[in-house]
């Protein structure tokens, strides 16, 4: 017998009898659920191990004869829990969206409103800001040289870990409420959106440039009908992972604002006051808000791809 | 000489000579002007010398040595402007002489930039920036120095540099606690473990496929949002900082040393193939070197997020050092010289961790197109 021979193909699953099995097998979602059960079964494992001391505190005070099914229970159901259950954290989410009013201060609706509205707006003014540099940097040599590692230097400034104080300090300027937060937004989401429209801007091969040029062409022209269009495949995966940056940015700026709105101050007022189930929740629906921006940001991309003609 | 040449000379010096007679400024007595003694005439005459020397130099051969002259001119008048402003010297509206020193800086700054740019080479390629980011640093010094900027807005950097001074020890153990103790060990961890289950799951296109969306997607979450969580299970010492890096870290780095792994191109597996390399050979020796410039575009990304895992964390909870327990306590004090200083402490680790992970790529992938030198 041979050593093995290296063939990447072979790694592939043995066959399955039946074509859909096959195909769940081929596709994606069946990893994604098989993952996704792995990861709850893991967290339910974590809630009885992390809940445990205090459950058997509990019981230990009932009586000295518990069960290992008592346990259980009173692990996945304890009021304060160090960790909450998955169905914890989604009747607190359902009972804080769908059943209460929208302008009560406890709803979730509202606070990701006030975060999403921040977000918006720092992921506008970062990917203006993005773009308005990565043209400067295509047209203006000077600037290409100079500010390309200033702009690389910008983002090893841990922004988060200041974003508290320049809230405050905008605060005591009377800059408060959406304004703060969409800086710091705009600040981490620029970057992306410069560094892949330099990336865009420059697609166009010489070829192409030189067709242009050949049809005398104005700068304006060789922008607006080469460069620009060119360009749109670089934009639009920057523009993701800038409006996930601009989302954190929120998120973190509403840190310091005293616990006043937003999905950063229930974390922290959730971490303060010891609610687990609170700030699970918080969590989670930063992550659903997370989803719905990129989606977003992928239907404005099949809508732009559609309207040039494309087909990606 | 022709008497062209001449021209910058009959323009210049009646300038010059007008916008040193003007007032800049106001002193506490009334208006105040650039030159007020020796000193300044002399720096004044010197950056005035170097200018006319930059203009009238003839083109050939001439152009490092008056773009070298341009720039020279340039700092000095800057120097003296911010020596002037230091002594008390503040900006009006109706001060014209500074304004107009001002824009001369900045145009000659700029011509030396555009100049030192067409040259090749890859001393320009530092020398560039580092005027560019010079002149930045100027300008927030002279507005904050000239329009007395409250410092609790914005602190100038001459305040942020002597209070570093001032706080080294102090920066120096908030350093130790967050980087050495919180970033790094997080940092090594999470990148270690994302490279191991990339390895791992290399063999399990269906572990893959169900992992790899998984971790696209974190990347997308707000992952600093679980601090509060790690500080509950961990406590408050440097342990809850590193678990928050080690989460942070873990995901670019599985999700890019996963896409490096299928870099390789069929044509070089054909190549293993026929050599009949195992696997593992085939690992060793072709796809983890294919892999290696993805892997570092995600050790780069991670080196910042390491910084910003840590000093978020500390937010939460942590001994009383730490740069994040810094940041915070200074603010509430309205320190913000201080908050600064730590600041430029975390950008500086953060430029240096980048600066040498990019030195190592350059090392260990100058095959790469990416790291040839750009032939136009």
């Amino acid at each position: 017998m041979s050593a093995p021979v290296y063939a990447p193909e072979a790694a592939v699953a043995p066959a399955l009898s039946t074509r859909l099995a096959r195909r769940l097998h081929r596709g994606r979602v069946l990893p994604i659920i098989t993952v996704l059960a792995v990861l709850l079964a893991v967290w339910c494992a974590g809630t009885v191990y992390m809940n445990a001391p205090r459950s058997i505190e509990m019981l230990e005070r009932q009586g000295p004869d518990w069960t290992f099914q008592q346990l259980l229970d009173a692990t996945w159901s304890m009021d304060r829990p160090v960790v909450p259950t998955p169905v914890q954290v989604f009747t607190d989410i359902w009972q804080n969206t769908v059943e209460r009013e929208i302008s009560s201060r406890r709803s979730l609706i509202f606070h990701s409103w006030v975060t999403l509205s921040s977000t918006m707006l720092g992921f506008a003014m970062g990917t203006v800001l993005g773009i308005v540099i990565a043209v400067a940097m295509v047209y203006v040599r000077t600037l290409d040289r100079s500010l390309m590692p200033w702009v690389i230097a910008s983002q090893t400034v841990p922004i988060l870990a200041i974003a508290p104080m320049i809230v405050v300090v905008l605060g005591n300027i009377g800059l408060t409420g959406v304004v703060p937060k969409a800086i710091i937004s705009s600040y981490l989401s620029f970057f992306p959106v410069a560094i892949g429209m330099v990336k865009g801007l420059r697609s166009p091969d010489p070829l192409q440039l030189d067709l242009l040029s050949t049809y005398s062409a104005t700068r304006s022209q060789t922008f607006w009908k080469l460069r620009w269009p060119a360009s749109m495949p670089f934009l639009f995966p920057s523009l993701k992972i800038g409006v996930a940056l601009a989302l954190v940015g929120a998120i973190v700026g509403e840190l310091p604002t005293g616990a006043q709105a937003g999905l950063g101050a229930r974390l922290l007022t959730g971490s303060y006051y010891g609610q687990m189930v609170q700030l699970w929740s918080a969590l989670v629906m930063s992550a659903v808000l997370a989803l719905l921006c990129v989606f977003a940001v992928t239907a404005a991309e099949k809508m732009v791809v559609a309207a040039h003609g494309g087909r990606r | 000489m022709t008497v062209t040449r001449l021209y910058p000379l009959l323009m210049v010096v009646p300038l010059a000579a007008i916008v040193l007679m003007l007032p800049a400024g106001a002193v506490a007595e009334g208006p105040g002007y650039l030159i007020e003694d020796g000193r300044h005439a002399l720096v004044a005459l010197l950056a005035l010398a170097l200018l006319l020397a930059g203009l009238m130099m003839p083109d050939k051969g001439g152009r490092i040595a008056s773009t070298a002259a341009l720039g020279t001119a340039g700092f000095l008048a800057g120097l003296l402007l911010l020596l002037r402003l230091h002594e008390g010297l503040g900006f009006r509206w109706n001060g014209g002489a500074a304004w107009t020193v001002l824009l001369l800086i900045c145009g000659l700054l700029w011509v030396t930039m555009e100049r030192l740019s067409a040259l090749p080479g890859r001393i320009t390629m530092i020398l560039v920036p580092a005027v560019f980011g010079g002149m930045l640093v100027y300008f927030w010094e002279i507005f904050t120095v000239g329009f007395s900027v409250p410092q609790i807005l914005l602190p100038a950097p001459s305040v942020i540099y002597a209070t570093f001074m001032a706080d080294l020890a102090t920066l120096w153990v908030d350093f130790e606690q967050t980087y050495i103790r919180s970033a790094v060990p997080g940092f090594l961890m999470g990148c270690g473990a994302g490279f191991l289950t990339a390895i791992a799951i290399d063999r399990s296109p269906f572990l893959q496929r169900g992992l790899l969306p998984l971790g696209s997607l974190v990347s997308a979450m707000p992952i600093v949002g679980i601090a509060p969580i790690m500080v509950m299970w961990f406590g408050f010492d440097w342990h809850s900082k590193a678990a928050v890096v080690v989460v942070m870290t873990f995901f670019p780095m599985l999700v890019n040393t996963t896409a490096g792994l299928q870099a390789a191109s069929a044509m070089e597996h054909d190549l293993m193939r026929s050599y009949a390399a195992s696997y593992g050979q085939a690992l060793v020796k072709l796809r983890l070197p294919t892999a290696l410039p993805h892997m570092f575009n995600a050790l780069k990304l991670n080196s910042t997020l390491a910084l910003i895992g840590a000093i978020v964390a500390e937010f939460f909870g942590t001994p009383i050092y730490g740069m994040g327990f810094r940041i915070s306590t200074e603010v509430q004090r309205l320190n913000v010289d201080k908050v600064w200083a730590t600041i430029a402490v975390a950008a500086l680790a953060g430029s240096i961790s980048y600066g040498l992970l990019a030195l190592l790529e350059r090392k260990t992938t100058f095959w790469h197109p990416s790291q040839r030198k750009a032939n136009t």
